[in-house]
């Protein structure tokens, strides 16, 4: 077990070390010239040459690349190019956006997937069944962005209940901070509901034909009593890991959602970035995005280790 | 044993036959030109003569503009399959009959590359390069190699352990004569199947990416910046939000539902299930 966890951690590394790489060489060594992206196609030479130094693109790549890593494992993510702000700090405050947002729309989806799931599982036979099945199927297909919305017309445009974007800060007013982040949160998690549900669906209707569950009905439980007792932390382990699969379809989704409704936050941050070509900030951003997406899947890992007692014997 | 055809399949291969159609007919024909710009006639609300959806801020005729954009979502949803084909197949084949050091390198970069979803990977391309559609097709393209390389290698470790390919192995076959005779006709309803997740996965990826404005850039007609662009229009035209969107979501859809539809008319034991996520 302890091997094996060690073994898993050392891969955890190796994955966050080509996924530095990757994101380095795709910002930095593909062949767009940023400086001339930056300056336009009317530059000097010699500004170019001047940026570029600016930017410390004349140095070569590995010492670069080096720097950054160094950095960042101190902590320190480099300054902005345009408004020479540090990026920590930065991606710091904007977290305090993203962070709720995208914790409370994976909240929200697990409050409505779970009890719907395991209807549709348990009555997939049934109308009800079929009906949550099939508005699931038509949810995954919604953008969340449109989603985003459709709710800001209802509850923004026509009924004027909620704000329609924007971002109250959480020290002037949390109340009004936790109602601009309502409409995002229930597009983005409304969406990912969706394919949680139809998850939970197959793993209920999947661990309602095994032999432990006909066992445990044939000693005298109902299919009910049986499922609580004996299915459902089975029917987790699936479930475990699509909620770290689902992880990067929340990321995205709240990158986009973020612009929908103007907040402050990392994925708004990125999108700017990206249009001022503030390529370290880009950088930074994606980095701890994926590393967000693969230490959460190497818990995830860990998780269903804890869940299956079988999967821990066969280490 | 006779196979029944699902409703899934039905109703997924319907609306994708519906969205190819409209993409082909509006080459050739939509009611009025989609970059038509008639001011007088702008905002008008939906099934007004002549406008059979509805008229955006500068009067274009809606309903054309959505048959239009319904070629550009087709066409980027070909060329990213294809380039996540074209790089995966042969990738996740390699990986396959060379074991070894090769198959962990590869196997490795395409668990990290999976942990980037599209949409990240084609906002890194377009702070590179400068957005266009070209650019949002690789990176989507991109993305998705990991899928169809995992899938490759997974059947083609199950195919390899077969007699038959043994027997064509002691022959003296090479690599390439196994892939293409033995893994590739094993693989492809595999394949087949992933490619149509991994086309409406595409759909939205772009619909984001052009919603972003990083995508198609105008005046070519897309779903995904009309509905950027009714946003500031929602008081005058809420409209102009919905249609754009339930085309996106149809189509999506119709490409998942085909693919479970397809899941479960071939072989449903070799696949292993992707959700179709940006």
């Amino acid at each position: 077990m302890v091997l094996q966890l060690i073994r898993r951690a050392g891969w955890l590394l190796v994955s966050l070390w080509l996924a530095s790489v990757l994101v380095f060489s795709v910002v930095n060594l593909l062949p767009g010239d940023v400086a001339a992206v930056i300056l336009g196609t009317s530059a000097t030479p010699q500004a170019l040459e001047t940026l570029r130094h600016q930017l410390g693109l004349d140095q070569p790549g590995p010492v670069r690349y080096a720097a950054w890593v160094v950095g960042m494992l101190h902590g320190d993510f480099g300054t902005s190019v345009l408004s020479h702000t540090d990026i920590g700090p930065l991606i710091l405050q904007k977290l305090s956006v993203s962070a709720p947002l995208a914790l409370a729309s994976m909240v929200l989806s697990l409050l409505a997937a779970v009890p719907l799931g395991v209807l549709a599982g348990t009555h997939h036979r049934n109308a009800s069944g079929a009906v949550i099945s099939a508005l699931s199927l038509v949810g995954i297909a919604v953008p969340a962005f449109w989603a985003g919305l459709l709710l800001a017309t209802v509850f923004a445009v026509l009924l004027h209940v909620l704000p329609a974007g924007g971002f109250t800060d959480w020290s002037s007013d949390p109340i009004a901070a936790l109602r601009s982040l309502l409409l995002p949160a229930v597009a983005l998690g409304l969406v990912q509901a969706a394919v949680l549900t139809r998850y939970i669906r197959s793993a209920i209707i999947d661990v309602q034909g095994e032999d432990f569950i006909r066992t445990a009905r044939a000693k005298g439980l109902t299919r009910w009593q049986a499922l609580r007792r004996h299915g459902f932390r089975y029917a987790a382990i699936p479930i475990v890991t699509i909620l770290g699969i689902q992880l990067t379809g929340l990321l995205v989704g709240a990158i986009v959602i973020e612009n929908v409704f103007v907040l402050p936050g990392l994925g708004r941050l990125l999108f700017q970035s990206v249009g001022n070509r503030d390529l370290l900030i880009v950088q930074d951003v994606v980095m701890l995005l994926t590393t967000v997406v693969l230490v959460v899947n190497f818990l995830v890992d860990l998780t269903y280790r804890l869940l299956d007692p079988r999967i821990r014997a066969t280490v | 044993m006779k196979r029944r055809v699902s409703p899934t399949l039905l109703i997924g291969g319907a609306l994708v036959i519906i969205v190819v159609a409209t993409a082909l007919i509006s080459v050739v024909w939509t009611p009025s030109d989609p970059a038509h710009v008639e001011v007088p006639s702008r905002f008008k609300p939906p099934g007004t003569a002549g406008y059979l959806l509805g008229t955006d801020q500068l009067g274009r005729d809606e309903f054309s503009r959505i048959m239009a954009g319904a070629r550009n979502t087709l066409l980027v949803g070909i060329v990213t399959v294809v380039i996540a084909m074209g790089v995966g197949v042969p990738l996740g084949g390699v990986a396959a009959l060379r074991r070894g050091v090769l198959e962990d390198v590869t196997m490795r970069i395409s668990d990290v590359l999976l942990a980037f979803p599209a949409v990240l990977l084609a906002l890194m391309f377009a702070a590179v390069f400068n957005p266009s559609t070209i650019t949002a097709m690789s990176a989507i393209g991109i993305a998705l190699v990991p899928v169809f390389a995992r899938v490759v290698r997974g059947a083609g470790l199950q195919i390899l352990q077969q007699d038959y390919v043994t027997v064509t192995h002691t022959y003296g076959a090479s690599g390439v004569w196994i892939f293409i005779r033995h893994l590739l006709p094993n693989v492809s309803p595999v394949l087949i199947v992933q490619a149509t997740v991994a086309f409406a996965i595409a759909i939205l990826a772009e619909a984001a990416l052009s919603y972003l404005g990083l995508g198609t850039p105008p005046p070519t007609p897309s779903w995904g910046r009309m509905l950027s662009e009714s946003q500031t229009l929602l008081d005058q035209a809420p409209w102009l939000a919905f249609w754009p969107g339930a085309s996106i979501a149809l189509a999506v859809l119709g490409f998942n539902l085909l693919g479970d539809g397809l899941r479960e008319l071939l072989d449903p034991k070799l696949i292993e299930r992707l959700p179709a996520q940006g």
